[in-house]
């Protein structure tokens, strides 16, 4: 399909404004201050955010969002990515938006910024959302809950979660699966954060018994894929972003340090050495922004049709995150060693949003199997 | 639907059934192989008369030239028809009708800094294939460092006398015409002092020495110019010399950004017209599921895949009048080591039936070898990865 990745004026405007707004508001210092509070994230900068209308990228303009599509959501993402913006932002905004499509009070208040999302698919340590076993035993009308929940984001801070829950089958069926969407303070339902490198809230969830009824499920009984694996593509979109916004970062980080640190009686980017290196880097970054515009185009194209497309953008987008963390702290030499130094917070992101929903061999398995083999 | 989305899909509709009505089975889904590429010129000789059909066909209607304008013979293809053109060419498996420097090259830089007499003459016998062109850059001592040039054209009045050697010509051996780097002012600085200048290879004192490659094959030759006779003037033809005088540096650096894209998007349907997918299912089982082959499969289709996006991205830039620039040196870097990584995967997935020199893979070991070049001409890596860091990351010279 010929869709051109260029980015339009509206896209370039946004782009600007977001990224003159989060140099503002939302520099690394944010995040180091956050980190030094044992906070995840600022709740007023979500709600500035969701008054700018980024919490409702997603929801419609008639449930009170800003409808804005998913190229536009990642060009939000990679520009959070790029300063290490800590929000509910991909959890709330792009994936419970996507799996809630259609529920309109509940996007309301996603796109009000005043419910707050996160989804609990995973028990392993890899993505893996068939291999769901947490259970949904049929009560009566209702079901009753068990098990535990991995990696989840925003998990010890969110208002509600989207829980997988396996209702019939056994764990590796696609099918079987069923979409709970359960208040966050619901009895059984307890939740242990988890101490992450990147300093943002991943949190374990664990559920005894939660009971859960009809009108708890999102989609439709058995069928959990329906209206998960939308959602899931549109947050894999815009993790991938948010790592090239993290790749670009620490790059633009780095390429600074070596036009103005001197060794040798020389800037050290006048070293071929580091030159060709800064320059494979950038050549990288080019690439994957193309996998990650992509991504967003097809999203917003024809998104029954985006699998792959948006599997290579998270492949791509966390080896380019990998090269560009690495090459960081190395060029940076000692000091990219140091906690007062901003690099390392860089490459802590690259290394969880690496494993979020889903690692490299993940998704280039899938692009494998897109492809033939 | 828009107007304009309405207008490209019947577009799409009419020049696939195009494709597929004047493309002959037999071409489809062939081996793209240096072999099986028609190159035109005078001393040319299509393989079978599919090959001819097809190219006579494609000249008839301007394909052999998507873009170029109608009046040289072109189609005068808008880009996203061009794009289109392509796309549907992919899926048919239909193979390019012509290949040719003059194509890739002569053409840009004439189109860009050629005088309408000069296009008139030379365009249109490249788009009909009749006139083939080479390349003549490189000289002995003037490799990575191309502005070096040695090879002196004197003004002798109503010629000029052209003296020197060039290396690395592709295909000089069977060109009709050479476009030359020549030096036209040794007084001025190196850049300075270059005229880009066009030369009938039939000319008194042109002789080529082919030079056989590690590959067995030789496509590239050693040309040498011995008091040549060039007249300043083809008549209605207009000058010899494109551009100014002396300053064919510049047609010199628009032309190698076309080259850098052309040799960057190298990666052709080879391996049979398949995808990588299909190779390595038509391997032994052992292979095919071998964990190491398939992961470096997996990682190139991946890589391979965004390489593609964006070398659309970057034409959809250059088209928008943004220009690339200096960053197609990273498309020439990218490009060329991809396709380095995608032979030495087919050589070692190949096994022992690969290193035959025609064996059951055909000209694989030939071509593997070929592909080392890739990141050698058109200016290295190296020197791609330098215009990067300086030009476009702005880093400080030494």
């Amino acid at each position: 399909m010929s869709l051109s990745l260029l980015e339009t004026e509206d896209e370039t405007m946004l782009r600007d404004a977001a990224r003159g707004w989060l140099a503002d508001n939302a520099p690394v210092a944010a995040l180091r201050k956050m980190r030094d509070a044992g906070q995840a994230f600022d709740t007023g900068l979500w709600r500035e955010m969701a008054a700018m209308g980024w919490s409702g990228v997603l929801v419609p303009e008639s449930s009170g969002g800003a409808g804005m599509g998913h190229r536009a959501a990642g060009i939000l993402a990679e520009e959070m990515g790029a300063v290490l913006a800590a929000s509910p932002y991909l959890s709330s905004a792009v994936i419970a938006a996507t799996a809630l499509q259609g529920a309109s009070e509940k996007l309301t208040a996603i796109a009000g910024g005043e419910l707050v999302y996160a989804l609990a698919v995973d028990e392993g340590t890899k993505h893996a959302p068939e291999r769901a076993r947490l259970h949904a035993d049929r009560i009566g009308n209702g079901f009753r809950l068990s098990g535990t929940k991995v990696f989840v984001a925003e998990g010890a801070s969110a208002d509600r979660v989207l829980v997988l829950a396996r209702t019939s089958g056994a764990a590796g069926d696609a099918l079987g699966l069923t979409l709970f969407d359960i208040d966050a303070g619901r009895a059984g339902l307890s939740r242990t954060a988890k101490a992450t490198v990147d300093s943002r809230d991943h949190a374990e969830l664990r559920l005894e018994g939660v009971e859960a009824t009809g009108e708890d499920v999102v989609g439709d009984v058995d069928n959990a894929m329906a209206v998960l694996a939308p959602a899931l593509r549109a947050g894999q979109a815009g993790v991938a972003a948010e790592m090239l916004g993290v790749a670009g970062g620490a790059a633009a980080m780095t390429l600074g340090y070596l036009k103005e640190r001197k060794q040798f009686d020389r800037t050290i980017g006048s070293f071929q050495a580091l030159q060709h290196r800064a320059a494979h880097l950038w050549s990288e970054l080019e690439v994957t922004a193309s996998a990650v515009a992509h991504a967003g185009r097809m999203l917003d194209a024809d998104p029954e049709a985006a699998e792959m497309a948006v599997s290579l953008a998270k492949a791509r987008a966390t080896k380019t995150a990998d090269l560009a963390v690495r090459e960081g702290v190395q060029m940076h030499g000692g000091i990219g060693m140091t906690d007062a130094y901003d690099i390392g917070f860089y490459m802590k992101r690259a290394r969880v949003a690496a494993e979020w929903l889903g690692d490299y061999g993940y998704h280039a398995a899938k692009v494998a199997a897109a492809r033939g083999f | 639907m828009s107007d304009e989305a309405a207008r490209l899909a019947a577009f799409r509709k009419d020049i696939a059934a195009w494709i597929d009505e004047a493309c002959p089975a037999s071409l489809r889904g062939r081996a793209l192989g240096e072999d099986s590429i028609v190159w035109g010129g005078k001393g040319w000789a299509f393989a079978h008369a599919d090959q001819k059909d097809w190219f006579d066909a494609a000249v008839a209607k301007g394909m052999t030239a998507p873009m170029w304008p109608t009046e040289v013979g072109g189609a005068g293809l808008t880009r996203p028809e061009e794009k289109i053109y392509r796309e549907e060419m992919a899926r048919l498996n239909a193979p390019p009708p012509l290949e040719s420097f003059g194509l890739w090259m002569l053409g840009p830089a004439l189109l860009h800094f050629g005088t309408p007499e000069q296009k008139a003459m030379h365009l249109p016998p490249v788009v009909r294939g009749e006139i083939r062109w080479c390349q003549g850059y490189s000289e002995p001592g003037a490799g990575s460092d191309l502005a070096n040039v040695q090879t002196r054209a004197e003004d002798m009045g109503d010629h000029w006398l052209v003296n020197g050697q060039k290396i690395w010509t592709s295909y000089a051996d069977k060109a009709d015409w050479i476009f030359a780097l020549v030096r036209t002012d040794r007084s001025a600085p190196k850049h300075k002092g270059i005229s880009f200048m066009l030369i009938d290879m039939a000319s008194e004192g042109v002789t080529t020495r082919p030079i056989r490659l590690i590959s067995g094959k030789s496509p590239f030759c050693e040309t040498f110019f011995d008091n040549v006779k060039v007249p300043k003037d083809y008549g209605a033809g207009g000058s010899a010399i494109v551009g100014e005088l002396n300053r064919g540096w510049d047609v010199a650096k628009y032309l190698l950004t076309h080259e850098r894209e052309m040799i960057g998007g190298g990666a052709r349907g080879l391996l049979g017209g398949r995808s990588m997918g299909e190779f390595i299912g038509s391997l032994e089982e052992s292979v095919a599921q071998d964990p190491v082959i398939r992961a470096e499969a997996m990682a190139l289709e991946v890589d391979s895949l965004a390489f593609a996006l964006t070398m659309e991205r970057y034409k959809d830039r250059a088209e928008g009048g943004k220009g690339v620039g200096d960053a197609s040196a990273m498309l020439k870097y990218y490009g060329t080591e991809l396709n380095k990584r995608r032979y030495e995967l087919l050589m070692s997935a190949s096994g022992s039936a690969g290193v035959e020199w025609d064996g059951p893979h055909g000209s694989l070991a030939p071509e593997w070898l070929r592909t080392k070049a890739n990141s050698i001409e058109g200016g290295t890596s190296e020197v791609m990865l330098d215009i990067l860091s300086k030009r476009v990351l702005g880093m400080p010279s030494s």
